[in-house]
């Protein structure tokens, strides 16, 4: 069984894998946007994955949200299902390509989620054991009333029934029953720091003063890091140099 | 107590097993070996007698069917989803249809159960530990029958009754050069590893080389003392109940949730 468990060591490839962390509203989106903003005028070759997103999956877990079919049981293996597809499509190429693999979202969401609506722990860690362990976690921890006011104020404007916990039966009250189900979904998170050593970033701080933390924690971290030149990065003498083409016919 | 339904693994936590009254029954083995027949053949057998019979076959869960269609088409590419996939279904399959027909008494012929999925997991490559544990939430059936039939007379009857498929002849996994000899060496690391998972977990071994009739029989032979341990229990409960009381309770309060 060992042998199987990717997720415990660090992986192999060449790139580098960097995931961001939270509840909704903790602002983690928009901390990884800017880390990938940063990155790409450094140069560096990002790839971009989010939780829930796979072509093969998304359309499924979205009518099974809708038509509220969806077990504990069925909402952790159609999220698990959906990593497995990006994971083999998504994270694996670039990483093996040398690239940087930003991830919104990672094992650690079903973790935190799927523990609150009552999966066994040791199952969930059992269920990711094939995952690729992260070189860099950030978890943006936030408290109920930021995020909550967040959500309500921000773009979103709405909490959703899966997201509030609602099917949990926790309270009829929309905004309610997202407080106590985020509320425990924060005590899992608090669980997770330690287990796996994420890497915690004070959500309640301006969004310039978290990007600086999470760039300086970054670049540290990418010291050893060799990055792939890009398409166009390979340099002129060195392409050329395999060929015998005369000086002059080079353009 | 002995009728005390468990699960496979560990379980689900929010889920007690306690009041499923009813009889799961899996009937496994590989593709073109005829479980659909005899299920069917099963089920109105049960019904004649007067039993509640529900069938379920594998990824034809309302969430997952259509899912499993497109990603067919496309060609699962990694272990991993093509594991999960099918763990959804039957876990979909699990708690909307299987457990509440267990609970409302009825007998849950289930076309195909996790040990297709472990003998296919395990040839694609997937670790033998961790797909058991992904499927812990599973209960154990009352009664597996597996249809065991050796390589070549199943390709035959195969080539027979249907044409040979793309998915049933692991063509996926580049076994062969062409869908015979896919199909053979496909279908052969199937029948292995039932073959294994049957001394593991005591299957009711059927020879499914006989004619029809005679696997029909021995399905019902196999299954016949199952519905006994049932009926008797039925009749100890009366007469509990008849110590204490008139029969009030004779239908079940669960049954509504079928």
């Amino acid at each position: 069984m060992s042998a199987s468990k990717s997720s415990a060591n660090p992986h192999p490839y060449p790139g580098k894998l960097i995931v961001v962390e939270g509840i909704d509203g903790s602002g983690k989106s928009t901390q990884l946007s800017l880390l990938q903003k940063w990155l790409e005028s450094q140069n560096f070759n990002t790839f971009f994955t989010e939780w829930n997103s796979s072509e093969l999956v998304k359309e499924t877990t979205r009518r099974g949200k809708k038509t509220k079919v969806l077990t504990p049981l069925t909402f952790s293996l159609l999220h698990a299902t959906d990593f497995a597809n990006r994971l083999y499509h998504q994270i694996l190429p670039p990483l093996k390509a040398g690239m940087i693999v930003l991830a919104d979202r990672y094992m650690y969401t079903a973790f935190a989620r799927d523990a609150v609506r009552g999966m066994s722990p040791g199952w969930l860690r059992n269920l990711y054991s094939f995952a690729v362990r992260p070189d860099l976690v950030f978890y943006f921890r936030v408290p109920i009333e930021v995020s909550v006011s967040r959500l309500l104020s921000g773009t979103r404007a709405e909490l959703k029934y899966y997201e509030a916990g609602m099917d949990m039966g926790l309270s009829s009250n929309l905004t309610e029953s997202f407080k106590i189900f985020q509320s425990h979904a924060l005590a899992e998170y608090d669980k997770l720091v330690d287990e796996f050593g994420l890497t915690v970033i004070d959500a309640t701080l301006e969004i310039d003063e978290q990007q600086a933390q999470v760039r300086d924690i970054v670049s540290k971290s990418l010291s050893s890091y060799k990055p792939k030149r890009g398409t166009h990065g390979r340099r002129e003498a060195l392409f050329w140099r395999r060929f015998t083409l005369p000086q002059s016919d080079r353009p | 107590m002995a009728d005390e339904k468990r699960y496979f693994g560990g379980g689900l936590p929010y889920l007690s097993l306690t009041d499923l009254k009813g009889k799961l029954i899996a009937i496994e083995g590989p593709d073109g070996v005829g479980r659909s027949t005899h299920i069917e053949a099963l089920q109105e057998w049960l019904e004649v007698q007067g039993h509640g019979v529900l069938t379920t076959g594998w990824t034809r869960s309302a969430l997952m069917s259509k899912t499993i269609e497109i990603a067919k088409q496309g060609n699962i590419l990694d272990p991993w989803s093509y594991s999960l996939l099918y763990a959804t279904d039957f876990a979909d399959r699990l708690e909307h249809q299987i457990i509440p027909a267990l609970r409302s008494g009825f007998i849950v012929l289930a076309d195909r159960y996790i040990y297709t999925a472990f003998a296919r997991n395990i040839i694609r490559g997937c670790d033998r530990q961790w797909i058991r544990d992904v499927f812990g939430f599973a209960i154990v059936p009352d009664l597996v029958c597996y249809l065991r039939i050796d390589v070549e007379t199943l390709a035959l009857r195969v080539i027979e009754s249907k044409k040979m498929n793309y998915w049933e002849s692991g063509m996926d996994m580049r076994l062969g050069a062409d869908l015979y000899d896919s199909f053979k060496k496909y279908q052969g690391l199937v029948i292995e590893e039932f073959d294994r998972m049957a001394e593991e977990f005591s299957f009711q071994v059927v020879d499914a080389r006989r004619p029809p009739e005679e696997i029909q029989d021995a399905l019902r032979a196999g299954i016949q003392p199952i519905l006994k341990s049932r009926g008797r229990r039925r009749l100890e409960r009366s007469a509990e109940k008849a110590v204490e009381k008139p029969d009030v309770t004779a239908v079940p309060k669960e049954s509504a949730s079928a």
